[in-house]
């Protein structure tokens, strides 16, 4: 185990440096867009002199590179600063939008993997038959559908002409929870049919990989039933490459999902941080991409962390 | 105004009538005399004196262009979400009425010096901050003063510049004095940056709070979100007949129409136009199509070849077919241009100006007058302006080509189109929100010297009716000075203007409206949270 935790601490150490590596990007790249903050929140109606009482205002007179290491003297004591436009501390306008899109996420992920791995596991044992090619059939359309299209799909039949759901899922603070379930279904189910494709054929790939494998044929040979020679033999080693692509998949809920909010009117972080881009609000840009950026970090972590508790060999190496 | 007075008084008549202030006799006798049938009087006393609103009720309105950076500043008002609030929690000195005309709002009334120098305000004194203070000259004062001086970063400032000083004459009047006579000074009032807010003790404004003095107070808000509002009873005026007010923003053109269908809202502020047919035939909807003040502007820059020739620019604008264009870009959602930007609903409009037409020959002849056989030009737009932009300047193209003119259309960027191509472009795509006056829009976009002069266009005698024209109080002589400058632009001026865009929003069959909306904002001016109301 001491060797999991040195592992753990020491891809937590390259995970500091890359979220550095990422904010120089990210305000680089801010910096490269056309037009700056002042401009894009007067817009039609800047002239040169309010542009520049309100650049003198927000501090943009300074020379970019020192702007950049205010913030980070700011970030690195855990104080994201304030955002330019609102001047709403970045944490408060972040946090409640970020539970926000962790309950989406979390809700799908709930439906989706077990979903995704019963699936693999039915479609890798009847591979072959009708039921797998239908299942692959469907999951793969409905991947390559754009999500805001299957959104308005499913608004289209669950929503406008059967009322079952609401078509928007805008939230407020005294629902209880079985009414944020009911509200929230619709953009949940849209994500769970985006990623129920990707991980249910890794399940099936994977296991249908070792079923090639000596032990397995040893065990049929033994007279084991075709069920169990897939739940017990051949998925407690095909959990690695599962487990990776779980946590891609989870990365991208969090991550990913700023369309599916646009068609549901969900209030997530994608939302705000597509305002903050186009207004180039840039300790709001900062903070909603270093989040997606550790997110990716940790699940991958997670998913390197998973592989080894899995996999017996790598628990205990010699 | 130039308006004519039988509007006024049918719409007092049908006010009086809904308060029950006149009986059904008195409604058609006054009625007759207004120049109205006796059929249609009677038909109206059945359909709107009796149409009385109703309290109650929460108004459930989805509003497009809602934004994370929306914020309380009223100087960085921007966005449709932040204007449609800004008359929901806060009032103004002044009010754009319903039937276009100009109404009073926290000043009770307005007299102007003789120069139309000096400009005294009459406040109302009923009226209070939703923390329960009065309103006073001082609040008025400081709130005005929010949008000027150096420090200031309002975008509302170049509309003040002539303002010299603010004052306050006792507790209940301000007095405002302007380097130059400015007649429209009551109509600059209704500009929805400039709100009442209270006074901080140095002469600041307390803007941060949302605290107004509008006839909903803020419960919770949420910018990019959406916002929850509740009746003001201190509020000073008639109407807020809705309960509660719960807007939610709802940016995507789809997610607002079928919320609307579904019941989840019971209006929403903006229609695609492109299913507003589909929408219309939905029994429980109903869409307002309203003629606005809103107009498309392709301005050339006048010190820049070839525009620098006014043949080049007549034949620009004589080789546009704006009927094509309103009916096919905005789905005949828009009434055509005639090149002076005065939309039919402001006052003064010159209506006997004859609409000009699509005539490729005659742009052609204009094109020999300027010594040209053929013209290549580019016109840039980018669909972030109006939607279907980069279309209508294809289409525009595809029209000048009869005239021997080669449009070149260049799609710009959507991101950073006002700093980057507006005003930096020698053609470009542009749209206006409504302005109250002429007054307003010349000075803005067609004053010589103006910041946002997008034509740079310098005609002597236009700048000097301006001029004139501004300090006149004189009603006549006013409205002949601004048929003379709606020629000249017209004629010389460097603006192509292929139309005015209607508002077209829409609500659920229950949500009612008087017989006339306000064409200054989407949903009656931005007031019809106060205005409508709830069939029983």
């Amino acid at each position: 185990m001491g060797d999991i935790l040195q592992l753990v601490l020491k891809r937590l150490g390259l995970g500091v440096v890359t979220l550095f590596v990422i904010s120089i990007l990210i305000f680089f790249a801010v910096e490269l867009l056309p037009g700056d903050i002042a401009q894009a929140v007067l817009g039609q109606a800047a002239t040169p002199e309010t542009v520049a009482a309100l650049r003198e205002k927000m501090g943009l007179d300074q020379p970019a590179i020192l702007r950049y290491f205010q913030w980070l003297g700011g970030a690195v004591t855990g104080d994201f600063g304030v955002s330019l436009i609102s001047g709403e501390r970045v944490s408060t306008a972040i946090s409640d939008r970020f539970v926000n899109t962790l309950f989406l996420a979390c809700y799908a992920a709930v439906i989706a993997v077990p979903i995704s791995i019963i699936l693999g596991v039915i479609v890798a044992l009847l591979r072959n038959t009708l039921f797998d090619r239908v299942a692959n059939v469907v999951t793969l359309t409905s991947i390559s559908s754009p999500e805001f299209f299957l959104g308005y799909i499913l608004i289209l039949y669950l929503a406008v002409k059967t009322n079952y759901f609401p078509a928007i899922a805008s939230l407020s603070s005294d629902m209880s929870f079985g009414e944020l379930l009911h509200r929230t279904f619709l953009p949940a189910l849209t994500l769970v049919l985006v990623v129920t494709a990707h991980m249910m054929r890794m399940t099936r790939a994977a296991i249908i990989n070792l079923l090639a494998s000596p032990y397995i044929e040893m065990a049929r040979l033994k007279g084991v039933p075709a069920w169990k020679v897939i739940v017990k033999h051949a998925l407690p080693n095909a959990w690695a490459p599962i487990i990776n692509v779980v946590a891609l998949n989870l990365a991208y809920l969090i991550t990913g999902v700023v369309l599916v909010e646009v068609v549901f009117v969900y209030p997530g972080i994608g939302q705000l941080l597509v305002d903050a881009v186009s207004k180039r609000d840039f300790p709001i840009v900062q903070a909603c991409c270093l989040i997606f950026a550790a997110t990716f970090i940790l699940l991958n972590l997670a998913a390197d962390v998973g592989s080894i508790l899995t996999n017996p060999r790598l628990r205990h190496p010699k | 105004m130039t308006k004519s007075k039988n509007p006024e008084l049918m719409n007092n008549l049908e006010k009086a009538a809904r308060s029950g202030g006149i009986s059904k006799r008195e409604f058609l006798q006054y009625s007759m005399l207004a120049g109205v049938t006796a059929s249609t009087a009677t038909g109206l006393w059945t359909s709107q004196a009796k149409a009385q609103p109703k309290r109650g009720g929460t108004f459930r309105y989805g509003v497009h262009d809602g934004n994370t950076s929306d914020n309380h500043d009223p100087g960085t008002y921007q966005s449709v979400y932040s204007i449609q609030l800004a008359h929901t929690h806060r009032s103004y000195l002044t009010e754009i009425t319903e039937e276009n005309g100009l109404g009073p709002d926290m000043a009770v009334g307005w007299e102007a010096s003789p120069d139309a120098k000096t400009w005294t305000f009459e406040l109302n004194t009923d009226a209070t901050f939703h923390d329960g203070r009065k309103f006073t000259a001082n609040d008025a004062v400081a709130s005005l003063n929010h949008h000027r001086g150096e420090k200031s970063t309002s975008a509302a400032k170049a509309l003040l510049d002539s303002v010299v000083d603010i004052k306050t004459d006792g507790d209940k009047h301000i007095v405002i004095e302007l380097s130059q006579g400015f007649a429209d000074l009551p109509w600059i009032m209704t500009d929805y940056h400039l709100v009442m807010l209270p006074a901080n003790d140095d002469g600041s404004v307390d803007w941060e709070s949302g605290v107004g003095a509008g006839p909903y107070k803020i419960e919770k808000n949420e910018f990019g979100i959406g916002t929850s509002l509740v009746r003001h009873d201190g509020w000073h005026r008639e109407g807020a007949w809705f309960d509660r007010i719960d807007m939610t923003v709802l940016n995507d053109p789809n997610a607002r129409q079928t919320a609307l269908v579904t019941g989840d809202v019971d209006a929403i502020s903006s229609v695609d136009l492109k299913t507003m047919a589909l929408l219309q035939r939905h029994p429980d909807v109903e869409v307002d199509n309203i003629p606005s003040g809103s107009a498309i502007t392709l301005p050339m820059f006048c010190d820049v070849a070839p525009f620098d020739n006014v043949d080049v620019r007549m034949a620009l604008k004589l080789a546009i077919d704006r009927e094509e264009i309103v009916e096919k870009i905005v789905f005949g959602t828009g009434i055509p241009g005639n090149d002076f930007h005065v939309s039919p609903n402001m006052p003064y409009f010159p209506a006997d100006i004859p609409q000009r037409t699509y005539d490729p020959e005659k742009a052609k002849w204009h094109l020999k007058q300027a010594g040209m056989e053929n013209l290549s030009v580019s016109l840039s737009a980018a669909d972030s302006v109006l939607p279907g932009a980069v279309d209508m300047i294809v289409l525009y193209s595809e029209q000048a080509k009869k005239a021997g003119i080669d449009i070149k259309p260049v799609r710009e960027a959507n991101d950073g189109y006002w700093s980057d191509v507006w005003l930096k472009k020698p053609w470009v795509f542009v749209k206006w929100g409504a302005r109250p006056t002429p007054d307003n829009m010349f000075t803005l976009a067609y004053k010589d010297d103006a910041a946002w002069n997008e034509a740079h266009w310098k005609n002597p005698r236009f700048n000097e009716l301006l001029l004139q024209a501004k300090a006149e109080l004189d009603e006549t002589r006013r409205a002949e000075m601004y048929h003379e400058m709606c020629m000249l632009a017209r004629d010389d001026g460097g603006t192509v203007i292929p139309m005015f865009v209607n508002f077209v929003y829409a609500r659920r069959k229950n949500v009612k409206h008087g017989p006339s909306v306000s064409a200054s904002w989407e949903t009656d001016g931005g007031r019809g949270t106060h205005r409508w109301w709830f069939e029983g």
